[in-house]
């Protein structure tokens, strides 16, 4: 089995883009809403990604 | 004012969703297929699996069920259920051999959570199959 050496940010990014497409395909209704809710999924996960960084970042300081 | 009750809705037969429910938990994305959601259930094959192999490659830990206190207990139990819930992805891994001990590390501990995070997506999965086979949903 390959390894997998990943950073936090890679890490979070993959988990991020995994589940994002599952809530997306599982939760609407129309193709159409499915995608904007996975691409907003994803965008969510993205903000509180950098958003958390900063706030350790400044919280080490 | 809205005092409508919500009209409840008939139990569909288990023979019109039990199959396409039990191949959605065996092989992730497998019950849309056999629904004819040919597009939903290769996406959903493709994030679930992908995930779970990025989760044997980072080394995660696979949960046993533990008796303890009441957090391990909690902990051990709801994980191995979340990794069974892969179906034959968890299967495989285990007849294979897969045996990787908790170890400390941020990739292990990502790899551990991509495992049951795979098997909780597909649990999802499996309840979207059930609604579309009781025809709650496209």
């Amino acid at each position: 089995m390959p390894k997998m050496n990943l950073s936090h940010f890679e890490a979070a990014f993959l988990f991020s883009l995994f589940v994002s497409i599952v809530l997306g395909v599982v939760t609407k209704r129309t193709d159409r809403e499915r995608f904007q809710y996975g691409v907003y999924t994803f965008v969510c996960f993205l903000v509180a990604l950098f958003g958390l960084g900063w706030l350790m970042f400044f919280g080490h300081r | 004012m809205a005092t409508e009750k919500q009209e409840k809705q008939p139990v569909p037969p288990v023979s019109a969703w039990a199959p396409a429910v039990a191949l959605g938990w065996l092989i992730p994305g497998g019950g849309h297929l056999l629904l004819k959601r040919t597009g939903r259930g290769w996406l959903l094959m493709a994030a679930i699996t992908s995930m779970f192999l990025c989760g044997l490659m980072m080394g995660g830990a696979m949960f046993t069920p533990q008796t303890g206190d009441l957090l391990t207990t909690l902990i051990n139990t709801g994980g191995f259920i979340g990794d069974l819930c892969s179906g034959i992805l968890y299967l495989l891994s285990v007849w294979l051999g897969y045996n990787q001990p908790d170890m400390a590390g941020h990739v292990h501990d990502y790899g551990t959570k991509f495992l049951v995070t795979a098997g909780l997506l597909n649990l999802l999965a499996m309840v979207d199959v059930y609604e579309i086979a009781a025809r709650r949903k496209e």
